[in-house]
């Protein structure tokens, strides 16, 4: 499997939020990291990204300690839609989807012909195009979110993984983000993201991983990991499961 | 706009190229000057002696100060963020006022040398005290309060070694005044760091996005953090060592130009150098000729325009 932990702590000033764990993420899937707020599961994505370093233990990439990988090379492989984003000073919206093809070009940033046909479609399926040419700095939040998915989705790597992409958007461009992501799932691509929506996790990923206090509780598919047990025990809550009656997966509801 | 601003740019600094020939405590007519060139004219001293090089130098100096700016603000991602602001010109300067003041005899030309360890020991102590992740505001006010300790440093120096007082307080508030070829050639070699600095654009691009984009997209945080320091503190050292430290230009010029061609630092740079030498070369034509033949600072000048664009940045940040 190409991306995967093995007895992986990692943390902040000396303090693991992620401990020990084992993970093998399934190909070519969509995969959601649930937990309450502190239990780890921003801290293990980044763990995946290489922005933070292991404290002990390994992340893998291929069979290879990723942080041994040239990073331009595995800046082709890997890109990581982080939670919050600073807002860029002066910057066009199409110039920053551009930067997404940053590890394909050279020292001056060029852009070639192929790298622009990959940011227009970005801009066109995160639809941003009307924004090209307005400035980061003038858009709203949710359109802000839009503009960093299609550059994170410019860099045309095989995984993706996001942190809380939903954030920000309002429920229509949600849903949407959702679909385009099982769009890209279906082009081939394997998708990590942190969700805080149980029930959006359930109807729209394969696989869930529920995290509390740094260990992963379960992992598996949504029918089998949303249970009342399961719902007591991480998330302390009372509710029911239920049948989605449309997309026929399971969701909870709260007593 | 950025293909509209540079020519724009261009003209404006050949414009003050020209102005800074003519004008001064003699005015030379504008067909006058290319004669000046030329050995034996009557102007050859004056043009060529005297105010081309110093035009020279205040195109340097005000474009290394300018790209410094740039490369601080870049990535410490904070506007009130400059060498001088930071206090690492006037550390630069500390240390150039010691050696003069201590070692009357020495060799000048040690005196970039001295500005860098100067400039360095002022960096490091700023990194001492804020660490690598503090505030905009709490960088920017112990980068000025340690600024405001070296200028009194410098002038605890001069009371105490009356002397030498002449040569140094030529170099408090940062002069342009009777630097000629000699002070251009010791210049030379730094202009090196320049390509270094623009082989950077790409990175400070992306470093603009946050430390996680940054790295998600190939780029190495720290390094080039460190890189980019090295080379601010470089060319900061360099100019302070030839004319003390200029205020606000590193400030100020960056800021100018992100308003006139955006964000993207393979534009941003090459502008803003355009800017600080338009800048300088504007400041040195206004100190020289507002009432000739006494001459203002340059620093001066630069200080009148940087200090409320300074305050108005510091009121602007929440």
């Amino acid at each position: 499997m190409s991306l995967s932990t093995h007895n992986l702590s990692v943390g902040y000033h000396d303090k693991a939020i992620v401990k020990q764990v084992d993970l093998t993420i399934p190909e070519g899937r969509i995969i959601a990291l649930l937990g309450p707020n502190g239990c780890g599961k921003s801290t293990l994505l980044k763990a995946m990204a290489r922005i933070l370093s292991p404290m002990e233990g390994q992340v893998h990439w291929q069979g290879k300690n990723l942080h041994s990988i040239a990073s331009k090379k595995l800046a082709q492989q890997l890109a990581l839609l982080p939670q919050t984003q600073p807002i860029p000073e002066g910057i066009k919206v199409k110039d920053l989807v551009a930067y997404g093809r940053s590890p394909y070009t050279g020292f001056w940033g060029r852009i070639n012909k192929d790298d622009q046909v990959i940011i227009d479609k970005m801009m066109e399926e995160t639809g941003i195009t009307e924004l090209a040419d307005q400035l980061v700095s003038e858009l709203s939040g949710g359109q802000r979110q839009r503009v960093w998915l299609a550059m994170t989705l410019a860099q045309d790597t095989p995984y993706l993984l996001l942190d809380e992409p939903t954030t920000y958007m309002d429920l229509s461009h949600q849903v949407e983000l959702m679909h385009l992501l099982r769009k890209l799932n279906l082009q081939g691509k394997t998708i990590i993201t942190v969700l805080h929506d149980i029930n959006q996790a359930a109807r729209y990923c394969d696989h869930l991983i529920v995290m509390k206090e740094g260990e992963i509780i379960t992992q598996g598919s949504p029918e089998s990991v949303l249970t009342q047990t399961m719902l007591k025990n991480v998330f302390s809550l009372d509710a029911q499961i239920h049948q989605d009656p449309i997309a026929k997966t399971p969701m909870c509801v709260v007593e | 706009m950025a293909t509209r601003s540079l020519p724009i740019l261009l003209l404006a600094l050949l414009g003050l190229l020209v102005a800074n020939l003519m004008f001064g405590a003699v005015s030379i007519p504008f067909k006058s000057i290319f004669e000046g060139f030329q050995v034996g004219n009557a102007n050859y001293f004056t043009v060529h002696e005297y105010r081309f090089p110093r035009a020279i130098l205040a195109m340097l100096v005000g474009a290394m100060m300018a790209l410094a700016g740039a490369l601080v603000q870049g990535v410490i991602r904070n506007p009130l963020a400059s060498p001088d602001v930071l206090g690492v010109s006037h550390g630069a300067g500390l240390a150039a006022v010691f050696y003069m003041t201590f070692f009357p005899d020495a060799d000048i030309r040690w005196l970039p040398a001295v500005a860098l360890i100067g400039s360095l020991i002022a960096a490091l102590t700023l990194w001492w005290l804020c660490g690598s992740h503090s505030s905009t505001i709490k960088l920017a006010i112990t980068g000025v309060a340690l600024a405001a300790l070296y200028a009194s440093c410098i002038d605890f120096l001069m009371l105490v070694k009356p002397l030498e007082i002449n040569n140094a307080l030529l170099w408090l508030t940062g002069s342009l005044w009777g630097r000629g070829w000699n002070q251009l050639s010791m210049l030379l070699p730094w202009l090196l760091l320049i390509p270094f600095a623009l082989w950077l654009a790409k990175p400070l691009n992306l470093i603009h996005l946050g430390d996680d984009s940054a790295i998600s997209l190939g780029i190495k945080a720290n390094k080039l953090r460190l890189a980019s320091l090295a080379i601010a503190v470089g060319l900061t050292a360099s100019c302070v060592a030839i004319c003390g430290p200029i205020g606000f230009l590193g400030l100020v010029a960056p800021h100018l130009t992100r308003k006139l061609v955006g964000g993207r630092h393979q534009i941003l740079l090459p502008s803003t150098m355009l800017v600080g030498a338009i800048l300088l070369l504007l400041a040195d034509l206004v100190a020289r000729t507002i009432d000739p033949p006494i001459e203002l600072p340059a620093g001066i000048m630069t200080a009148i325009i940087g200090a409320p664009y300074f305050l108005w940045l510091l009121l602007r940040t929440k």
